[in-house]
């Protein structure tokens, strides 16, 4: 038995997950019974950072996310993989930015909607 | 003078939906002031994820959420000036402002007060030692970095668990820096347990519990903290220092509503939460005049200040287009044993609809407890929790049936169970 402290939510619930049956107690929903049983499989996150940004007069940066979770080891490279994008007005919201970040199969995408 | 049904002040998140709210329950003469260039306020620099669980039933950036809300404003007729500092308001509603327009008196039949909070600084606590450059609050660093693109150090202590400390841990790291340490004088994070183990245990970054910055060393840069472990009375205990050698020290020591408009007005203030007496529907002391979001309380999550801003927008809303129903019997509520305040502080009975929701904050961490609602000896209400925390508001609603007739006091108390 591993205790994982459940990050789905601000209710922050103590799990209980079994190392191999994966089984989960402590959860108060089902999200939380996906991410005991993940966290202990192979730990995965989302990543949010800030891109370069060009052609506005308001901001330098834009902020983005990985459209699902990468495994956890990666967030410090695709961290450093950021440096290298950049994007220009406008922008919208869920814009890929990258396909298919570090070879993961996660897109990143655009958070804010920049127009000028 | 131009005049309005509702001036909302504040365009973050408690200002978008109040004034949304507000709209969409009839009144047509809405006008949002913010100070920034941008609506959504605080949330465009928290590009990190976890909003909107509650609000929207999935989970959003800080961007994404306030984008969410400026979307459906800009469904409606409410009327926005940015770039638009308030620098008064009156008794009788009367709104001064100075922005591009240049300098205005605007009036309105109703206002909602939506100015969010500021940081306490170094000043606030009184942080021993030189006075270097290094040392920021961590939202203002959180603006350097996810607005305006710059690093502000490379070898960082956080001072303070805040959820906004907490936060920057994980992002300055992400962006290269070392995190040494996150440094929290009582003996419980203030933070929510999840950026706890996202933000922290997941980069390896020590917490320590019961510690305080006790020296600030350092020439022109910061060059070194000393931390020392603190007893029960939260006095540093000599031979327990640590020294770090770092450059930078983000403070996340706590939020300060930033009341000084609602004070200007002669509003009734409560020293608890720093923000305004309300009644059960957001309404001050003046009537016609409503606060919410973290000018009212420092809430943990946006979803519930959203919730508390579309109340008090509707509550605007019946207050221009039903007026006079505002009166009758008056019960105060405040904090008994291990309570630290209540919102809302005085209730209408006879506005109460089918109950009262009444939000506060535990003093210590508890195990298996009950909230105690009492009138006098007698006990009105009970609720049972599992797990308490003064990180974590909670909130409980209190069916109108249960409560006392007539004038009088409500104290909201916590007992633990005994093991």
């Amino acid at each position: 038995m591993r205790e994982v402290i459940c990050i789905v939510c601000p209710r922050g619930c103590r799990l209980q997950v079994d190392e191999t049956s994966y089984a989960v107690t402590g959860n108060h929903c089902e999200r939380g019974a996906d991410y005991g049983a993940q966290e202990v499989k192979a730990p995965t996150r989302t990543l949010t950072s800030t891109v370069r940004l060009t052609g506005s007069h308001i901001l330098r940066r834009c902020p983005v996310k990985t459209n699902g979770t990468i495994p956890k080891a990666l967030m410090l490279d695709a961290a450093k993989a950021l440096d290298a994008i950049e994007v220009s007005v406008p922008v919208h919201v869920g814009q890929v930015l990258v396909e298919n970040l570090l070879g993961t199969g996660v897109a990143l995408v655009a958070t804010r909607a920049i127009n000028e | 003078m131009k005049h309005y049904q509702l001036i909302v002040i504040g365009g973050g998140p408690a200002g978008l939906a109040a004034a949304i709210a507000a709209w969409n329950a009839g009144l047509r003469e809405v006008l949002i002031i913010e100070r920034d260039q941008v609506l959504g306020g605080i949330l465009n620099q928290c590009i990190h994820n976890g909003f909107g669980l509650t609000h929207f039933k999935e989970e959003l950036t800080g961007p994404e959420y306030a984008g969410r809300f400026i979307d459906q404003l800009a469904q409606t007729g409410v009327e926005v000036k940015c770039d638009t500092m308030v620098l008064q308001l009156t008794q009788d509603r009367q709104v001064i402002c100075t922005g591009p327009a240049g300098y205005e008196i605007l009036h309105a039949q109703s206002i909602v007060l939506a100015m969010g909070c500021r940081e306490r600084t170094r000043g606030a606590i009184q942080t021993p030692g030189d006075r270097p450059a290094g040392i920021y609050t961590a939202g203002t660093a959180q603006r350097y970095l996810n607005i305006e693109g710059y690093m502000v150090g490379k070898r960082v202590v956080i001072l303070g668990s805040g959820d906004i400390g907490l936060i920057m841990a994980r992002r300055m790291t992400l962006e290269g820096a070392k995190v040494l340490a996150c440094v929290e004088v009582m003996p419980h994070s203030s933070g929510l347990t999840r950026n706890i183990v996202q933000c922290l245990h997941d980069y390896d970054i020590p917490l320590y519990l019961s510690h305080t910055v006790t020296d600030i060393r350092g020439h022109g840069r910061l060059e070194q903290l000393v931390v020392s472990e603190v007893d029960a009375n939260r006095k540093p205990i000599p031979g327990t220092e640590m020294i770090f050698d770092c450059d930078t020290l983000l403070l996340s020591v706590g939020l300060l509503p930033e009341n000084e408009l609602t004070r200007m007005a002669g509003i009734e203030m409560d020293p608890r939460t720093n923000g305004a007496v309300v009644f059960e529907n957001n309404e001050t002391s003046i009537p016609g005049i409503f606060s919410c979001g973290n000018v009212l309380q420092v809430h943990d999550l946006v979803d519930f200040v959203s919730a508390e801003a579309i109340r008090a927008g509707e509550a605007a809303a019946t207050y221009v287009l039903h007026p006079g129903e505002g009166s009758g019997e008056v019960l105060t509520v405040g904090p008994g044993l291990d309570v630290s305040y209540t919102v809302p502080q005085r209730i209408r009975p006879a506005q109460a609809g089918a109950g009262v929701e009444i939000f506060f904050r535990v003093r210590r961490v508890t195990g298996s407890a009950v909230i105690l609602v009492r009138c006098g000896e007698q006990v009105v209400a009970k609720f049972r929790r599992e797990h308490m925390a003064p990180g974590e508001m909670e909130h409980i609603r209190v069916p109108k049936a249960l409560l006392p007739q007539g004038p009088a006091h409500l104290e909201v108390s916590i007992e633990e169970a005994a093991q």
